[in-house]
């Protein structure tokens, strides 16, 4: 396998206007004689459909869910970067950049990277463009704050429902496109595989979630917008439906998986209450404005927070890292979460979760200036807790919310099968080892509005696609093998559901592949993996029929990927012997808890190749070294 | 973890198909936790008809936070049951009382035929949307953001009827399955802005017919759409439609 970046040379600052004046370009009449499959509709699925078929290709777009709206990005609360510098505080695209490539610590690819920044700015246009109410000032201009890990206000917010808002944006744009008959739009289709016929990725094929008919689809290339792999944990801040599956199937089909091991735990969310819960709730970082993080600092302090005195508070944020405090980045903020709950200074029944009091703020801004920034977050606070969080403080653990790990792309965001590119989450692309606060959002737009339109150009008009038919031998092969999984789920007939076996890997992977990770850990996650997975296969109990509408039936064969993902987790964990961004492994650290990252060893890129399951999953790893031009590689700190 | 333990009766809506007859069914639960949602309380229960060798009941869900709007039934008479301004996904149980009886049913409504148990298909929100619910700008060739500004009043405006998360809940509550308030919501948030304007006119007109053409009754101003909405949309959205829609119609520029 040979990973080639394809950066372009030259200055960072001229990279991409350079590689844009280099690409093929497609005139209008050939760009409608193409045909592009778009899997997902979240920010990247949906501004990628949206945008192709204003340039005239011709696009079929595909969603899981009964309507594209309903797309995970819509829960989106915080916001999007842009390096506007409308607040006059010294912002650039620089910075910008800087920010994102030293909060990723320093394992993302400094070109992708630079042009994120560089088109950050488009996308708040864009969005304006279309009417999405962002908040405004009196004046009637757009209103910035500031936002988890930054020193300048950038970040553009809708309340706390960004996301919905940026995603309705891309909806209509798309929605707008059906209407003009250049979209074939197909929701509750679930992507089950990639065909790729002459080393070229030429179509998918899909199950009709209502019918349950397996379909075959052909097209020049496709664009793979599906979303991240959260849920191998069980419990995490994504929709239930969130799945690798698409994915994982890209990979099992030749497309490298790159930095699987790179998984954001979000430092505020609600904590886990009992048994049944089935998902976790983010609360926006951006509380953490205003909030300020504390535990008690006797364990097992069990009075009212209201009642424990200021001295006896370990606000352990403010005090480790004064110079960020409560606005240290999320894995910093995640981890430091878990040392004092490892500590026995955690709070609530079960221990573990921390206070986010806002008593201060509320003193010092008034309830009425705080309710009108986080009133939203606070309403749901209390309606998933039943506490009030305007009189006691809430409670928040870290959970499960962003990987940034994701196929293999390069600055075109093509995988390495050719035809097959891959945005947004999906990819790897951007974040390096961990994502900052408001970055998500701007990367899913910038690949579907601004980088996939002109890079599938390019890839189409440089190689020659003959039509497919989807009588073609590889549909067929792909087709036969996804009805067969099914089948094979559906006759297992054992004793255990989906869910059991979903929860009991998710438990393992908490433990084991999370927070912090370290050898023995992942050693162990590993066997317990491989024999859980035995186990799905002899003692599944999936219920129904493939005829039709079956929930259980999706969800058993997102569970079986899951438990070939997990594994390569772990393992890509227990190659990189070092602790960089969201991934700590307990024996690379310094004596008072801090991350200790090897450039000289780890500065690539993992990117796994798929080689076979046989009991054990067999994985081959290739490396990109990532080359620093442009940043010095600096110890991240926020002291 | 904590929390009481109540003893729940459910009386749910079973049908196989669009075209098949349907049934209540009724079930026991004697483990509910009131921290539990709704939806996990759904969940238990499916996993004891998995257990018993039975099909579990299907329903429509997603994010669970109360922002997506796939989740969509109707209890005990309510859209979205007894909570205001809140989705079935952050409903909890403590809601409910031990020994309490529980009937769940799905949106009804022409326009929303039944696909299975709960799920039904309301395709004709896209569709609605498709007809007009837009600004036609086209990716790249939008203006400098700050070119245009927005008086706040008028954002916020905009901003409200903007939070619809199409769940369809205005729909099932309506006695004539209108779709007026989602349909004046779209309307209503991209009149306020002036990015809205250019398009005003057919917007209104293209969005009611397909409206009306979906089979969505008219509105009668009960304001049922507007006591169920998860998201608090003001019925103010469906007189600025209709307000709208007359000037629209003797508009002849």
């Amino acid at each position: 396998m040979k990973l080639d970046s394809k950066v372009p040379s030259g200055p960072l600052e001229s990279k991409w206007e350079k590689h844009l004046n280099e690409i093929n370009l497609l005139a209008p009449n050939n760009k409608r004689k193409h045909h592009v499959l778009v899997v997902g509709t979240g920010l990247a699925g949906a501004s990628a459909a949206a945008s192709l078929a204003e340039l005239g290709y011709n696009v079929t777009s595909f969603c899981i869910q009964d309507s594209a709206r309903r797309a995970h990005s819509i829960a989106a609360q915080g916001g999007i970067n842009a390096a506007k510098n409308y607040p006059n505080d010294g912002d650039t695209i620089r910075r910008l950049f800087n920010d994102t490539i030293k909060g990723g610590d320093y394992r993302s690819r400094e070109a992708n990277v630079y042009r994120l920044a560089q088109v950050s700015n488009e996308i708040i246009d864009q969005a304006v463009a279309q009417g999405v109410p962002f908040a405004r000032e009196y004046s009637g201009l757009l209103d910035n704050r500031s936002f988890g890990g930054a020193q300048v206000s950038r970040t553009f917010y809708a309340r706390g429902q960004t996301g919905q808002q940026l995603l309705l944006g891309a909806y209509q744009a798309m929605m707008r496109m059906i209407h003009a008959g250049k979209i074939d739009y197909q929701p509750r289709k679930e992507m089950l595989d990639l065909v790729v016929v002459d080393g070229k990725a030429r179509g998918i094929i899909t199950r009709d979630l209502v019918s349950g008919k397996i379909e075959r689809w052909s097209g020049d290339a496709v664009v793979l917008c599906t979303g991240g792999y959260g849920n191998v944990f069980y419990l995490s801040t994504n929709a239930k439906n969130s799945n690798v599956t698409a994915a994982w199937r890209c990979h099992k089909r030749g497309a490298a998986f790159a930095n699987p091991c790179y998984v954001q735990i979000h430092p505020t969310c609600i904590p886990v209450s009992g048994d049944y819960q089935s998902k976790l709730t983010l609360m926006s970082e951006s509380l953490r404005n205003d909030g300020r993080v504390w535990v008690p600092k006797k364990k097992g302090d069990e009075r009212n927070p209201n009642d424990i005195p200021e001295e006896e508070r370990y606000y352990y944020l403010e005090e480790r890292y004064p110079s960020f405090g409560n606005l240290v980045p999320r894995d910093v903020a995640s981890r430091n979460a878990k040392m004092v709950t490892d500590d026995g200074m955690g709070i609530g029944p079960t221990g573990r979760a921390v206070y986010l009091d806002f008593r201060d703020a509320i003193d010092r801004d008034g309830k009425e200036a705080i309710k009108a920034k986080y009133g939203n977050l606070f309403d749901m606070y209390e309606n998933i807790t039943g506490d009030n969080p305007y009189e006691q403080p809430m409670r928040i653990f870290p959970a499960v919310h962003y990987t940034m790990g994701g196929l293999w792309v390069d600055y075109n965001l093509m995988s390495n099968i050719p035809g097959l590119f891959v945005a947004g989450e999906a990819n790897f692309s951007d974040h390096g080892a961990n994502r900052l606060g408001a970055s998500a959002l701007m990367q899913g737009l910038a690949d579907g509005y601004f980088v996939i339109p002109y890079t599938i150009g390019d890839y189409i008009a440089g190689n020659d696609l003959a039509a497919v038919s989807t009588d073609d031998e590889a549909f067929g092969e792909a087709a036969d093998a996804s009805a067969k999984q099914l089948d094979k789920l559906l006759n297992v007939k054992g004793d255990r559901s989906v869910i059991d076996f979903h929860r009991e890997l998710g438990k393992i992977m908490w433990d084991k592949v999370g927070i912090a990770r370290n050898r023995e850990g992942l050693e162990q996650a590993i066997e317990e993996i491989r024999s859980l997975r035995e186990e799905f296969w002899k003692n599944v109990r999936v219920p129904g029929e493939a005829g039709y509408y079956n929930k259980y039936l999706e969800f058993a064969h997102r569970v079986a990927d899951y438990f070939e993902l997990a594994e390569l987790m772990a393992l890509d964990a227990l190659q990189r012997n070092e602790s960089c961004g969201c991934h700590l492994r307990d024996e690379y650290q310094t004596e008072d808890g801090e991350a200790v990252r090897n450039d000289e060893e780890f500065s690539f890129v993992a990117a796994w190749e798929y080689k076979g399951l046989n009991g054990k999953l067999e994985a081959e790893l290739h490396k990109e070294d990532l080359e620093f031009e442009f940043v010095e590689l600096k110890q991240r700190s926020y002291k | 973890m904590g929390g009481s333990n109540m003893t729940i009766h459910l009386k749910i809506w079973r049908q196989e198909g669009p075209e098949a007859e349907g049934r209540f069914e009724t079930y026991t639960l004697d483990q509910v936790n009131e921290h539990m949602s709704f939806l996990e309380m759904l969940d238990v229960l499916n996993e004891q008809l998995v257990t018993e060798g039975k099909l579990p009941v299907e329903f429509d869900y997603d994010c669970r936070e109360g922002i997506c709007g796939s989740c969509n039934m109707v209890i005990n008479g309510k859209a979205h049951g007894p909570k205001r301004l809140t989705a079935v996904c952050q409903l909890h149980m403590r809601n409910y009382s031990d020994g309490d009886t529980i009937v769940i049913e799905p949106a009804r409504a022409a326009a929303f035929p039944v696909i299975r148990d709960l799920v039904v298909d309301r395709s004709a929100f896209d569709r609605i949307i498709e007809a007009g619910g837009y600004v036609s700008v086209k990716t790249g060739s939008a203006p400098e953001a700050n070119t245009l500004p927005v008086d706040q009043f008028n954002a916020n405006k905009a901003f409200d009827y903007a939070t619809c998360i199409g769940c369809g809940a205005c729909v099932a509550a309506c006695p004539n399955s209108s779709a007026s308030l989602f349909t004046g919501a779209k309307i209503a948030h991209l009149n306020k802005l002036p990015q809205g304007q250019p398009e005003r006119k057919n917007r209104v007109l293209a969005m009611v017919e397909q409206m009306e053409k979906e089979g969505f009754g008219d509105c009668s101003n009960f304001a049922e759409c507007e006591a169920v909405c998860p998201v608090g949309i003001s019925i103010s959205a469906i007189a600025e439609m209709r307000r709208d829609y007359m000037k629209a119609m003797f508009d002849d520029n």
